[in-house]
């Protein structure tokens, strides 16, 4: 037993249709933001629930909102109409539980930790033994690809391997749910390919739930069990597409019809979102 | 291979011959002894950089040999002809100088490869500077003899540091380990502590803010008399002054600090549902760390200042800024110029230890590890 075992929520867990028990479950959920230039409608009557083990992204031009929902999920904005519950909690208490793992724009590592103590940043905060916090780095950092850089510092690392260590930070507490917000953004398309493999082995492997922002539409078919379109002010869900490709997915799964077929329909979902409102 | 000439090997070759010229006309037995030598020196030591060529380090070694072993012989030749120096003693000096200018250009176009030689290398060319200021200065005040009381030559603070060690090391106990230390330890300390208050309660932040911007306009000379009344004669006195100097820079740059965090770091901690300790101890102070040593390194300054001027306001009968103003009053202007001498030094080591303890607490600052 460990002290993360612990804060897992209790298993009365509201069940859907299908039996799998829902990880995130919003409805008719709205966020208003009182800015100096009035209120601005960052979310509007979004509807959407994400079982366990799905790879949902959030797909649309910036000010769609979805950094916004996604911050909404990790309690990092309040909603202002609606309701949203997070593995069957309101996002407060799950946050409080410790229930998910969020991966920033930019890798934010401390730049006085080495990696490792970045690694154990999250454990030491909710007292982990030391014993348990080395196995947990150790095992951590090789699922990234990182093992043996532990004691560099985060400058001496390029930004792929900063993110794929501040990816390592937000598995190493083992929380179920993986809130990831444009992870690969800043990064060149290479290293970009490369962590989006990384990405779908590690998901394989740990069974997450993932939810992934992103501006990019092959990024978004390529990772995706499911894309959520989203269209801005007010910002909105527009089309939820299913992907049926398989889980195995080589790069060049990207040139396949299937694919071409699901990334068309994103695009067409974009663009009515655009339409709609010239 | 075309010889070049550097201008500074060449004005000093014209300074030798100009000098050499007024030496001629001025009357034998007149003046300060020793140009003759030091023209020659000058000229042997220019000349001889020219025809190595290639090897600097040969250039530089025979450039200093030249320079400081003109200067002595200037320095030891004005003796007992104090204010007597004509151009051509001057001349002898600027052409030993101009050398002294090219060893150091030399010595800093050099590209050492080891770390040590980096080093060493780095310690002598401050070294050459500091040592031609002393040296100019003492040439111009003993040549134009230049009266005692304005401007004591540094052979003479030197003896007089020399001379007065004791007095001079109980000064430094009384100003620098008592009150300097000690206010600077409980002022610094303050203002850390009245940071993470105002941090922490935001009525303290409403309310001491302000109040912390009066105290920093506080005139330390009209507080240190106040301050005499309340603490006494001795050091106390002397360390509130020091106190209220240090508190205020502290516990700004602390304030500013801890904001300095970014906003995605604070949301990293916030996703880890972390309290307002852990956050502070394991993100927020250490972002903070490059603005206290700025505090630290500007307080380390200030606090000598402080525990100095105070001393005017009364005191026992020792003290760095006691003795100033005593010994002022009796033209002992050496004994002045030593506790100076006593207080540059303290001050720029207590500078540099602070300065070396930021190195290794902010290493992985941008503007440190020079990335």
């Amino acid at each position: 037993m460990n002290a993360i075992a612990s804060h897992k929520p209790a298993p009365a867990l509201p069940v859907t249709q299908s039996g799998v028990a829902d990880v995130v479950a919003a409805s008719k959920l709205g966020l208003v933001f009182n800015t100096n230039d009035g209120p601005v409608q960052a979310l509007s009557n979004v509807d959407l629930t994400i079982g366990k083990g799905e790879f949902v992204s959030f797909i649309g031009p910036s000010g769609c909102g979805k950094t916004t929902l996604l911050r909404v999920i990790a309690d990092l904005e309040k909603p202002t109409s609606g309701t949203i519950m997070v593995n069957g909690m309101t996002p407060e208490q799950a946050r409080e539980r410790r229930a998910y793992g969020y991966v920033f724009q930019a890798a934010a590592l401390f730049p006085w930790r080495t990696i490792a103590d970045n690694v154990a940043l999250p454990l030491e905060i909710m007292g982990i033994s030391k014993a348990e916090r080395a196995e947990r780095i150790r095992r951590t950092l090789e699922l990234v690809n990182l093992a043996g850089f532990e004691k560099k510092y985060p400058w001496q690392l390029s930004g792929g391997m900063q993110q794929r260590a501040s990816i390592a930070r937000a598995l190493a507490f083992d929380a179920d749910l993986l809130l990831m917000d444009e992870p690969f953004g800043a990064l060149d398309e290479i290293v970009r390919d490369h962590l989006n493999q990384q990405l779908l082995e590690l998901w394989a492997r740990t069974n997450k739930t993932i939810c992934f922002v992103t501006h990019s539409i092959p990024e978004a078919v390529y990772l995706s069990t499911r894309i959520v379109v989203m269209s801005p002010r007010p910002g909105r869900v527009t089309d939820i597409i299913d992907t049926n490709l398989p889980r195995e997915r080589p790069l060049d799964v990207r040139e396949s019809p299937e694919f071409l077929a699901i990334a068309a329909r994103v695009r067409d979902g974009l663009k009515a979102g655009h339409s709609y409102e010239d | 291979m075309r010889a070049s000439l550097p201008w500074q090997i060449a004005l000093a070759l014209l300074a030798v011959v100009t000098g050499g010229v007024l030496q001629l006309a001025t009357a034998p037995g007149g003046g300060p002894g020793n140009v003759w030598p030091a023209l020659g020196l000058v000229a042997l030591a220019a000349a001889g950089t020219l025809t190595m060529g290639g090897r600097p380090v040969a250039q530089a070694v025979l450039l200093f040999i030249g320079a400081h072993g003109a200067a002595w012989l200037l320095l030891s030749g004005v003796a007992g002809h104090e204010g007597q120096a004509g151009a051509s003693f001057y001349l002898a000096l600027s052409g030993a100088w101009l050398l002294a200018w090219r060893c150091v250009t030399v010595l800093s176009m050099l590209k050492p490869a080891s770390p040590n030689e980096k080093r060493l290398l780095g310690l002598i060319i401050p070294l050459i500077f500091g040592a031609w200021v002393l040296i100019l200065w003492e040439a111009i005040v003993r040549g134009a003899g230049i009266p005692f009381l304005l401007l004591p030559p540094p052979s003479a603070i030197a003896e007089r540091i020399g001379v007065s060690t004791a007095v001079l090391a109980a000064d430094f106990r009384q100003t620098v380990l008592k009150a300097v230390l000690a206010g600077y330890i409980i002022g610094c300390g303050a203002g850390f502590i009245a940071a993470i208050a105002a941090d922490r309660f935001v009525f303290l932040r409403r309310g001491l803010l302000p109040i912390g911007n009066m105290a920093a306009a506080l005139p330390i000379i009209g507080v240190a008399p106040i301050m005499v009344m309340w603490f006494g004669f001795d050091w106390p006195s002397k360390a509130a002054v020091v106190v209220i100097m240090t508190f205020f820079p502290m516990l700004v740059n602390t304030v500013v600090g801890l904001s300095a965090s970014g906003h995605m770091e604070r949301d990293l901690m916030r996703t880890y549902a972390s309290g307002y300790w852990p956050t502070l101890f394991k993100l927020r102070l250490p972002a903070a760390m490059p603005f206290i040593f700025n505090a630290l390194k500007i307080n380390s300054t200030l606090a000598l200042i402080g525990a100095i001027v105070a001393e005017f306001f009364g005191t026992p009968v020792v003290g760095m800024g006691f003795r100033i103003s005593t010994e002022v009053g009796r033209m002992n202007i050496d004994m002045v110029w030593a506790e100076i001498a006593v207080a540059a030094l303290a001050g720029t080591l207590f500078y540099g230890v602070v300065a070396l303890v930021e190195r290794a607490v902010t290493f992985w600052h941008p503007s440190i590890r020079g990335g």
